[in-house]
């Protein structure tokens, strides 16, 4: 299928309905495989013991955080420079899950911090940014739900987005940019992973695996908010023909 | 599998990330039934999708 065809929501609903059974059958597979390496066969870090763990789970959803936004700016540029019809419900439907990521990757982190920092939160550079992030992506939500035009409110939200991603460089660099208490990047670094692949292996699987998940919570979101529309719209013909 | 003297803090965090996760996996799949039922009910009524075009109702048997 030609990718200009996907533009057709009608067309974009079926080839949904094919793929999600797949994608949540590689998204249990991928879960189950990420869980059992990170809980059973990751060694204790020889410094941090068996909160190593939590890294499982903060490191794929703080990648997941940054991945999304960024989806979200290429779905902007979708929006406002070619109106792409799909563009800003692709958009829509993703910030509630970037949200949701975001928040996990802030509350793994301020649990796995205590223990080790001996503080839940401190407001350094790349805990601040990613704070505002997470800030950002509830803005974006707001904004879609009190706009009641959908084109309007994508238009916002997509300058809203644009302007967004100018933190996800300042997040990515922040550790080199100030002194912060969070540690440098250890997996994607000039140099190559500094970390031993007994436990890059099991983060790896469970960065797909929550990949995976989004990509199959999106899709299906996607779909919701193609419903959704055509919803409003037999409404808003409905309300004409009573007023006719 | 021991979790060491902080394991609260582990099991914690992932019974967090369940949480999280299934919040999303009900809302997707809550918003998916409630659209549904939506566009059923609107089709029931006759209710055509686009300006110009016949509601379902008034078809017939056309499919």
């Amino acid at each position: 299928m030609p990718l200009i065809d996907l533009a057709n929501p009608s067309r974009f609903l079926a080839l949904v309905g094919k793929m999600l059974p797949w994608l949540v059958a590689a998204t249990l597979v991928a879960l189950a495989a990420g869980l059992w390496q990170a809980l059973f066969v990751a060694p204790d870090d020889y410094q941090q013991g068996a909160t190593v763990k939590i890294m499982f789970v903060h490191v794929p959803s703080a990648w997941l955080a940054m991945a999304i936004w960024a989806l979200m700016s290429i779905a902007a540029l979708g929006t406002l420079a070619w109106r792409h019809p799909l563009a800003d419900v692709a958009a829509k439907a993703a910030a509630p899950l970037g949200a949701g990521f975001t928040f996990l990757c802030l509350l793994t982190g301020s649990l796995w911090g205590r223990p080790m920092w001996g503080t839940y939160w401190v407001w350094d550079a790349r805990l601040t940014s990613v704070l505002v992030m997470f800030l950002m992506y509830l803005g974006l939500i707001a904004l879609w739900r009190t706009v009641e035009d959908p084109s309007r409110a994508g238009r916002a939200a997509a300058i809203l987005t644009l302007v967004g991603a100018i933190n996800l460089p300042i997040i990515k660099f922040s550790v080199d940019w100030w002194n912060t208490l969070h540690q440098p990047a250890s997996v994607v670094r000039v140099g190559g992973p500094a970390i031993h692949p007994s436990i890059l292996v099991p983060l790896l699987t469970m960065a797909l695996a929550l990949t995976l998940l989004f990509a199959t919570l999106h899709l299906a979101a996607m779909r919701n908010e193609i419903l959704r529309r055509r919803v409003r719209t037999m409404q808003m013909l409905a309300a004409q023909g009573a007023s006719a | 599998m021991a979790l060491g003297p902080h394991a609260i803090f582990i099991v914690v965090a992932y019974a967090a990330a369940v949480l999280v996760v299934g919040a999303l996996v009900a809302w997707v799949m809550l918003d998916h039934r409630t659209q549904r039922r939506r566009l059923a009910e609107l089709e029931k009524r006759g209710q055509a999708r686009r300006a110009g075009e016949r509601g379902a109702g008034e078809r017939g048997t056309e499919k």
